[in-house]
């Protein structure tokens, strides 16, 4: 199952991608 | 050209609330309305709205996609404390936490600029028979154009994170 197929599946993804992204961030940033 | 740089800001907002507000409408709105008028029998069914609504929400939604994208990417060039380079750059060896959040929603929203004019713009002209395709292609056209706007709808929330994060700071 594709979890975009549902309004929660996409909003999950887009807020454990915002956390991953974060830590992206700070690591690059260096901060 | 201080005005000048304000002004695109405001309408990088104004543009920005448009297509991410039409984003939502097709995914909170439109999808399941189209999905459940399909479903009831005895309901006046979507045609209407794929001919009347559909085809309108599309023009603003990719017309205002491309607007915010090139001032937002007028802001960078102009805006002191950014840099074009140094955002799409994502501000790598520079220790700027500020360039490094504008730079990932920077380069979020230029994916997203290009799954509406590459992906959802295309399929979609097939799906409201705008462009000649035969069944099968417009099952596929509307797969395509649904994940497309769906991973928009995804990448639309670290990307309002980020923008915001590189003015008040990333959230933790």
């Amino acid at each position: 199952m594709n979890p975009l197929d549902s309004i929660l599946g996409t909003i999950v993804t887009g807020l454990i991608l915002s956390v991953v992204l974060v830590f992206l961030a700070k690591a690059i940033a260096g901060v | 050209m201080d005005i000048l740089m304000h002004l695109d800001r405001w309408l990088h907002l104004v543009a920005g609330v448009m297509w991410i507000g039409l984003l939502y409408y097709f995914n909170f709105v439109q999808v399941p309305a189209m999905a459940e008028a399909g479903a009831d029998s005895d309901g006046p069914g979507p045609a209407a709205i794929g001919k009347y609504v559909a085809p309108r929400a599309l023009f603003w939604f990719r017309w205002a996609a491309l607007a915010t994208w090139l001032s937002g990417a007028y802001y960078l060039w102009a805006a002191p404390y950014y840099s074009l380079h140094g955002a799409f750059t994502l501000g790598i060896g520079l220790n700027n936490v500020q360039l490094t959040s504008i730079g990932l929603g920077a380069w979020l929203g230029t994916v997203m600029l290009l799954n509406v004019w590459g992906i959802i713009w295309p399929n979609q002209k097939k799906v409201l028979g705008l462009k000649p395709a035969t069944d099968e292609e417009k099952a596929t056209a509307k797969r395509l154009a649904f994940l497309a706007s769906r991973t928009n709808t995804a990448l639309s929330i670290p990307m309002l994170l980020f923008m915001h994060a590189s003015v008040r700071g990333l959230p933790f």
